[in-house]
Parts: structure tokens; C-alpha cells; sequence
């Protein structure tokens, strides 16, 4: 259970947001975070970069007439919090409205079998340089290696002048593995990562495969061969293929950029966007998964959203602010990267549901095509719905069996276009851990799927 | 700053290491968005926090925090030692001393940016979306207009007698206008850069957005092929910051880098000249000293065709028997320093925009590119990367281009870059970069 009596005092947070309120408004809330981290890496074999960091602040905002006014200070000090409140309120001349008084909700956060701080440092130290080893014994080509680790606690309170007191304490570790492969004048790379909202027992189960997993990755490149370049049946591995659900639909998805008519979503609530094989959910609950927290940054519990419902797209989604404008509840949306952010709709975990075709019956039914195992990572224009991903490991589809390996393919295609092709959905499933930057901001994201099967897209490689 | 700076080298020493070092951060910051004819949100920001670096002999720890009491400061210390305990030892890990070099005077403040009050800055961002509406009749609305600005106090103290300060001020502005047409709906980024809201033209930033969203009505995508490409100033900034990337010793010395056996080699055509300029008034990334208190400098990185020098902070130059370029850089006082380019800026040519378009003759101009985070290899420079555009038919601009990709790498487009255009600007894409359209005299280009 969460207590946060000691991050801010009710009596301290009703004093904030009455001052915050006090030149008017409809709202206020006050967002109090204290964070304290760990980071190292292992690179030439030699561990360092060793931080530690401790973080404590506070953003205030209040809503009125349509404008937010917000304002962030360092320091949890009943002093530093007033300041914030009255800064946020300096600009605003309008009705005032009275503050309710607080009724603290008790939210579960993650549970947290061992916290990384009690961990000794050695131990992660140690840990690093075992990924270091297995890494460099993978292939005598591999060149280079480097592994890193970081762990952070975000203790959060979140009051607002409804009446809600509320909070969370998040913990996430992620390890992350790059190696670099040589042979003659080809150098390839190859990289993985493992994470959780979870302490330091998400590495009980053999943490060091994912050194060689980059490694293999790395090494399975050196004898690749320029992508090729055109349209094309394109099949999506599990896992971090997901990342090309996020790009083409999540974003689109996020209810501001619906309301600013900046999303190819606009006025297909309800429509038919997909074939009626697949089913898609953000769901920001799944235990100890990268993307979830107990409440949304705004204090609104987190939950499990279809957003696709057999092909038809059935809801979008919502933080506090434009769940307002829509008249609808928020669906726990609201995140923000810290104090010193604004909140806005963003994914947490998303994923498509699985689906009944086995992945090798998928590549079998491919005459000539590409198979993207795995993404570097992706973009899109939520407002054209144009996107695009850079492939960290592909291989061509010739005879509806996969043949050799490529390099620099990137996927480059049109949401709605690209989903609407989507007619194969693996009976695979695999959640992978992201970090994805929007309005400035980052935040931990869970992607998932299966295999799946794109009829047609574009795959830009060297080979015309 | 200075004295919370000095403060902190004192408490870190006391904790029992041979050297230390604290960098200050004090910054306040506002922001406007506005959306529809009305402020959306304003924020005001204010921002401390210092990281200590402590060497315990050859290991070297870091920490980072914004509590800046004596027991805050004095738990910061204990925890960089901590944590330069965990390390390895590395012999080129040691600090920069104090050599007797004066930094130059900058003057890096606007005074602009106290005098405005929120409501002047916010009148600005207004005058952004009503500018971006105005310019065209198929501008249907702006995803937003944004006007940020901050004001920087950084300070910097060693035990090995570095000791400094300075103020620096910065601001943008910038659009995403909405264009449509039957269905489709295409965007386009207007931007301003200054030290302070004085420096910003609001009507020319509305303007650029809606004509980059107008120009890309009715895109279709490219026929895939090898062709000439003219990359426009925001896209070539984004090229040559990957470039300043390479040249980074860090990168370089680890073998990770397409540069690494390249110093003094032909890498690039005579047209194409790049220096690192700390210095430059009118760059962000310019300040009197870097991120480890070493002066910073001007140096010509490319320059005749060849690679002149490769970009250096304290560590890489005591592993390279170099000296540092002050090109120790950092984003903030939570991170460590390391090497970075400061501000990248590639000299302008005498051809006008449409002078290039003469000289590329039939090609693909590119105006925008994404996913540059995924679709680039740092190590081998290899990249294929979304773009879109207007074809170049007979020397002109013809049909605006979508949904296509460039390929090609680094090294081969250095050495094809065949002119540059006279119309330099600073753009905040790949660092801080000051750059003119760039002819390439050939790339890949896969579309339909």
C-alpha cells in the first residue's frame, strides 16, 4: 500500500492548491516527485560512468478557461511548493473557484521484490561484467562491447483540487547490450535490451543471454547484403516488432493530437481501420511490465484499453485534459516524464492481441518479401500518418522461406495504408521495453505482438 | 553558482578523494503554447542542480542532485565516492589543470528576455499560428506555436584551480502547420532561433511553416533510384551533426567510428568545408569554456577536401596524447562530461538555392527526414533513412515527394557533396548547427 504522508502533507497540498487558486481557475494539482538512480557501463571491458543521482521537485499547474498555467520548482520545502503555486497562478485574472478538501486513495504500486538501492553496487558491477564476457566469447569477430545498467525509484504524490490525494513508487532496472562485429571492412552492430517496472530480481533468470543475443545480431550481419529497395510483403517479428504498432497507430491514437484534427484517426471512431483478424490494447496494468505504474501522472488508476476491437477502432486515448474537452473519462493516459513536464496522453504498454496464423505458415505464404525481426527504433507524423523504421535485423523471404541476411533496410509507409494490409497476426506474443520521446518528453513504453504480416510496403535499401 | 561549485569541490575533497570537480546549473525558463487564437499553457520553469566528479587516484565516480543545503551538497559528495570506488581504474581518467589560458569574452545574454513580460512572449506565439494561417487559404490550423526561452547561469570549480562562470541566454519560437486538401493532410515546421524574443521575426516563422505544409500538397512517392540530392538547410544540419559525431576522439578511439583511420585522409570534396566553432556569438553551444572548465575554440575540421582533426576533451586527449579542443560537452549537470562537437558550421558556397537546383538538373530536393535514431549505423555510417521532398526536374522544382527513403553513408556522401549553397542558417537539429543547402551527387532513393 502507498503511503505518502511523507512526500507531501495533505495539510501542505491543500495550502498549494489554494494558493495555486487563488486569481481564479477550475483546477489545480500539484505533482510531487522525489527520484534517486543508479547508472554504469562496461565498455573495452573496463566499468564506469558510475552516477548516482537524487532529484526532488515539484510542478503545480491550474486550468482555467482553456490555458494551463504551469510552474515547476526544485525542493519538496512547503516553501518551494507555495512558490511553485504562486508562480503557476502570476499570470492568471479570472474566477476563482474553492478547493475541495482532500480525500487521500490508496493505490498498489508494483510490487518490489528487492530494491536495486539495497543491491550492492557490486553486485551490478558484477553483473555488467559477466554480460561483458558473454558478449566477447559469442564470436572471435566481435570487435567491440559494451553493456550498461540503470535503475531508478520515482516516489510520486499527485493532490488536486477535486480532492484527490494520491500516489506511486515506481521502480524500473533495464540492462542494455551493444556489440559491434568486424570482419575485414564490415562492421555491424547488434543490440538488446532487458527491463521491468520491477527490482533487481528481474535478473534471477540468466540476464547474460541478452549479450549474446546483440552479439549474434552483430555477428549474423557481417554476412549480410545490401537491402533490397521497392514495395514488398513485409513479416514483423514479436516482440519489438510492436514498436511498428506504437508508430502507426498508438500515436495517432493520443486523444490532443485527435482534438487538434493532427491525426489520421480523426472521424474513424467506430470505423473499420484493420481487417477483422487483429485486436490492439494499451493496458498500463500489466504487472511488472516496463510501461505500467499503479496511477497515471495525473492520479487516475491505470487500466486496459482496446482501442481495436476486430479491425474496428473503438477508443482513443486520454489524459485528464482532453478527456475533459471529450466529455469521457480519462483512460489513465496521462503521463508525464517528471516534475518539470506538463502532462499529455501517452501509451503505456500497447500491443496487438494474438492472432491464430503460426509464424512459419505466415513466411511460407510469402513469395518474395522481407523479414524484419527486429527495429533500431521508429517515427511518425501522427498528422500524415507517415512513418518510418530503421530495421536492426532483416532478412529477405525467397520461395516462402527466409534466405540471407540484409543491412540498412528501413520500413517507410502510411499508417492507415499499412494497418489496413496487416493480414496475418502471429499466434506468437513477446512484450519488448522502449523509451519513446514525444512533446519533449520520454517516457518507458512496452511494445508486444507476435509475428505479423504486412501485404505490401516499402523497404528502402541500397539495392534498386 | 560559483560558490555552491566551490562548495561542493570542498565537501567532495573532505569525503577523501585526490580530485574533484562540481559544475553549477541555475536557469530559469518560460514557455508558451498556443493552439487555435489562444495561449494553450505557459510554464515557468526554474532549474538548479550540480554534479560532482570525484577521482579516488585513477578511478573516477559521478553525482548528480538538486538539494544544494550543506547536507545535501555533502551527501552528493559522499556518493560520487561511493561510486568511484565501483569503477575500474583508468589511467587517462584524471582532470583538466588549470593551464593559465583566459577564455574569451562572450557576450552570450539578451537582455530582451528579462524585458519581455509573459504576456509580450505570449502575444509572440500567437503571432506565429495567426502568421502560418494567414500566408495560405489551405492552412487549416497549426498543431501548435511554440515560444520557450531560457536564461543559464553555469559555474564551474576544481581542485586542480579551474574555476569560472558565465551567463547565457537562448530562445526559439517555432510552428507545425496543417495543410489539407481533399483527404490528406500534410505538415510543415517553421522555426526562429535567438539569444533573446527581439531576435524573432514571428511573421517569417508562420510563413515557413505553411509554405513547407502547402508545398507537400498532393505528394506522391519517388521512382527508386540512384539520383542527385539537394538536402535543405534543416535536413543537411541533421547529416552533419552525425558527422560531428563521428569525429568525436571518444568514437574514434574505440573504434567506432566510419572517421577512425581517416585523419588527414581525402574525405570529402572541396566544396564542403566544416569547422567546430565554440565561439561563434550567435551559436547555442558557445560559452567560454566547455563542460569541463578547458577554453574553448575554433577548428577547421574539414577543410581543402581533408580531415583536418578529430574533436577532443581531457580524457581522449590524454589517451591520444592530444590536447584538449574544449569539446568536453554536457546536457546538464546530471550527466557526465564527454567529448561533442559545440557548434557545427559548414561554410556557405556562391550558388544560390536555385543556382543548386540548375546544377543538380534532374534530382530529388529533400526537406525533411525521420527516424535518423534507428536508421543510421554510427559505427559503419551506414543509413537509410524516411524523407520527403520535391522532385528536380530540369534544374526546377517539380512535384512534391513522400513516403520514400535516402540511403547511402557518411564517408560516400562527404565525398559527393559537389556544392554548397549561399543560404546558411543555425538550425536546432544535430546539435547546434549552422549550414547552407547541400548538393549530393548521388544517393539512393527507394520509393515505388
Amino acid at each position: 500500500m502507498s503511503e505518502r504522508g511523507e512526500l507531501i502533507e495533505p495539510e501542505v497540498a491543500e495550502r498549494v492548491l489554494a494558493r495555486a487558486l487563488a486569481h481564479g481557475g477550475e483546477f489545480a494539482e500539484v505533482f510531487a516527485e522525489r527520484s534517486a538512480g543508479m547508472t554504469m557501463a562496461i565498455d573495452e571491458s573496463r566499468l564506469e560512468a558510475v552516477q548516482a543521482g537524487a532529484e526532488q521537485g515539484a510542478g503545480v499547474r491550474v486550468l482555467s478557461g482553456g490555458t494551463t498555467y504551469f510552474a515547476h520548482v526544485d525542493g519538496l520545502d512547503p516553501d518551494d511548493l507555495e512558490r511553485a503555486a504562486g508562480e503557476a497562478a502570476a499570470a492568471l485574472r479570472a474566477e476563482r473557484a474553492e478547493p475541495r478538501p482532500l480525500h487521500a486513495v490508496a493505490s498498489t504500486s508494483h510490487a518490489i521484490e528487492q530494491r536495486p538501492a539495497e543491491v550492492p553496487a557490486e553486485r551490478k558491477a558484477a553483473l555488467l561484467r559477466e554480460l561483458d564476457e558473454r558478449g566477447r566469447g559469442a564470436g572471435a569477430e566481435i570487435a567491440q562491447f559494451m553493456a550498461s545498467y540503470a535503475e531508478v525509484r520515482r516516489e510520486v504524490a499527485i493532490a488536486n483540487s477535486e480532492g484527490l490525494l494520491t500516489g506511486d513508487d515506481r521502480t524500473r532496472v533495464r540492462i542494455g547490450a551493444q556489440a559491434v562485429a568486424r570482419r575485414g571492412e564490415a562492421v555491424e552492430t547488434g543490440a538488446e535490451t532487458l527491463g521491468g517496472h520491477r527490482g533487481f530480481e528481474l535478473f534471477g533468470d540468466d540476464p547474460g543471454s541478452i549479450a549474446e543475443q546483440a552479439a549474434g545480431k552483430a555477428l549474423t550481419l557481417l554476412d549480410a547484403s545490401p537491402a533490397p529497395a521497392g514495395s514488398m510483403p513485409v513479416v514483423v517479428g514479436g516482440g519489438f516488432g510492436g514498436v511498428l504498432f506504437h508508430e502507426m497507430t498508438g500515436h495517432g491514437l493520443e486523444a490532443d493530437h485527435i482534438q487538434k484534427g493532427a491525426s489520421v484517426y480523426v472521424g474513424k471512431l467506430g470505423e473499420q481501420v484493420a481487417q477483422p483478424l487483429l485486436t490492439a490494447y494499451d493496458d498500463g496494468r500489466m504487472p511488472n511490465e516496463w510501461g505500467s505504474d499503479a496511477v497515471d501522472d495525473e492520479g487516475a488508476p491505470t487500466q486496459k484499453t482496446m482501442v481495436i476491437e476486430d479491425g474496428r477502432l473503438v477508443s482513443f486515448l486520454y489524459d485528464g485534459l482532453t478527456a475533459r474537452r471529450d466529455e469521457v473519462a480519462s483512460t489513465g493516459n496521462g503521463r508525464r516524464e517528471g516534475f518539470r513536464h506538463l502532462p499529455v496522453p501517452r501509451m503505456t504498454n500497447t500491443y496487438i492481441a494474438p492472432g491464430e496464423t503460426e509464424p512459419e505458415a505466415m513466411i511460407a505464404g510469402v513469395e518474395q518479401g522481407f523479414y524484419a525481426v527486429s527495429f533500431g527504433g521508429g517515427q511518425v507524423d501522427p498528422a500524415t500518418g507517415d512513418f518510418v523504421f530503421g530495421v536492426s535485423e532483416g532478412y529477405l523471404i525467397e520461395g516462402g522461406r527466409v534466405t540471407r541476411p540484409c543491412r540498412g533496410a528501413t520500413l517507410i509507409g502510411n499508417c492507415l495504408q499499412a494497418l489496413a494490409a496487416i493480414d496475418a497476426v502471429g499466434n506468437d506474443f513477446e512484450m519488448k521495453t522502449g523509451v519513446c520521446g514525444k512533446a519533449g518528453q520520454k517516457v518507458p513504453v512496452g511494445t508486444g505482438q507476435g509475428h505479423v504480416r504486412i501485404g505490401a510496403m516499402t523497404v528502402g535499401g541500397t539495392e534498386v | 553558482m560559483i560558490d555552491v561549485a566551490r562548495q561542493a569541490v570542498e565537501a567532495t575533497l573532505a569525503a577523501g578523494v585526490s580530485d574533484a570537480e562540481a559544475y553549477a546549473v541555475e536557469e530559469t525558463g518560460r514557455e508558451v503554447r498556443a493552439h487555435g487564437g489562444e495561449v494553450e499553457s505557459l510554464t515557468a520553469a526554474t532549474k538548479r542542480g550540480v554534479g560532482v566528479r570525484a577521482w579516488v587516484g585513477a578511478r573516477l565516480g559521478y553525482a548528480f542532485g538538486t538539494d544544494l543545503s550543506k547536507a545535501g551538497i555533502e551527501s552528493l559528495a559522499a556518493r560520487a565516492t561511493e561510486a568511484a570506488r565501483v569503477a575500474d581504474e583508468d589511467e587517462f581518467a584524471g582532470p583538466p589543470d588549470a593551464n593559465g589560458e583566459v577564455p574569451a569574452e562572450l557576450t552570450l545574454s539578451d537582455p530582451s528576455i528579462a524585458a519581455w513580460p509573459i504576456a509580450e512572449v505570449a502575444d509572440l506565439a500567437l503571432a506565429v499560428e495567426r502568421a502560418a494561417l494567414e500566408t495560405d487559404s489551405r492552412i487549416a490550423g497549426v498543431e501548435q506555436a511554440v515560444y520557450a526561452d531560457a536564461d543559464e547561469r553555469i559555474a564551474i570549480a576544481s581542485s586542480r584551480g579551474i574555476a569560472g562562470e558565465y551567463e547565457t541566454s537562448s530562445c526559439y519560437a517555432y510552428v507545425q502547420a496543417l495543410a489539407e486538401n481533399d483527404g490528406g493532410r500534410e505538415t510543415g515546421l517553421g522555426f526562429g532561433l535567438g539569444r533573446g524574443p527581439a531576435a524573432l521575426d514571428p511573421a517569417a516563422i508562420g510563413r515557413e511553416g505553411a509554405e513547407r505544409a502547402t508545398a507537400m500538397i498532393g505528394a506522391s512517392k519517388p521512382e527508386s533510384r540512384s539520383c542527385p540530392i539537394v538536402l535543405d538547410p534543416t535536413v543537411a544540419a541533421s547529416f552533419i551533426g552525425l558527422i560531428g559525431k563521428g569525429l568525436g576522439a571518444n568514437a574514434v578511439q574505440r573504434g567506432r567510428s566510419p572517421f577512425a583511420e581517416l585523419l588527414g585522409a581525402e574525405i570529402a570534396d572541396q566544396a564542403l568545408v566544416l569547422h567546430d566553432d565554440g565561439l561563434d556569438p550567435a551559436g547555442f553551444a558557445s560559452s567560454p569554456f566547455d563542460g569541463e572548465g578547458v577554453p574553448r575554440r575554433r577548428h577547421a575540421l574539414i577543410e581543402g577536401g581533408r580531415l583536418r582533426t578529430f574533436l577532443f576533451d581531457t580524457y581522449t586527449a590524454h589517451r591520444g596524447k592530444a590536447a584538449s579542443t574544449g569539446n568536453a560537452g554536457r546536457s546538464g549537470y546530471r550527466s557526465l562530461p564527454g567529448v561533442s562537437a559545440s557548434n557545427l558550421v559548414v561554410a556557405p558556397g556562391r550558388l544560390d538555392f536555385d543556382g543548386l537546383l540548375r546544377e543538380a538538373g534532374e534530382g530529388v530536393l529533400v526537406t525533411d527526414v525521420a527516424g535518423l535514431h534507428s536508421g543510421v549505423n554510427p559505427v559503419s555510417g551506414v543509413f537509410s533513412v524516411g524523407a520527403s521532398g520535391r522532385a528536380i526536374r530540369g534544374g526546377e522544382l517539380a512535384e512534391p515527394l513522400r513516403e520514400f527513403t535516402i540511403a547511402s553513408d557518411l564517408v560516400s556522401m562527404l565525398k559527393a557533396a559537389r556544392a554548397a549553397g549561399a543560404d546558411a542558417r543555425w538550425v536546432p537539429f544535430g546539435g547546434s548547427v549552422s549550414t547552407p543547402s547541400l548538393l549530393i551527387e548521388a544517393m539512393t532513393v527507394a520509393g515505388s
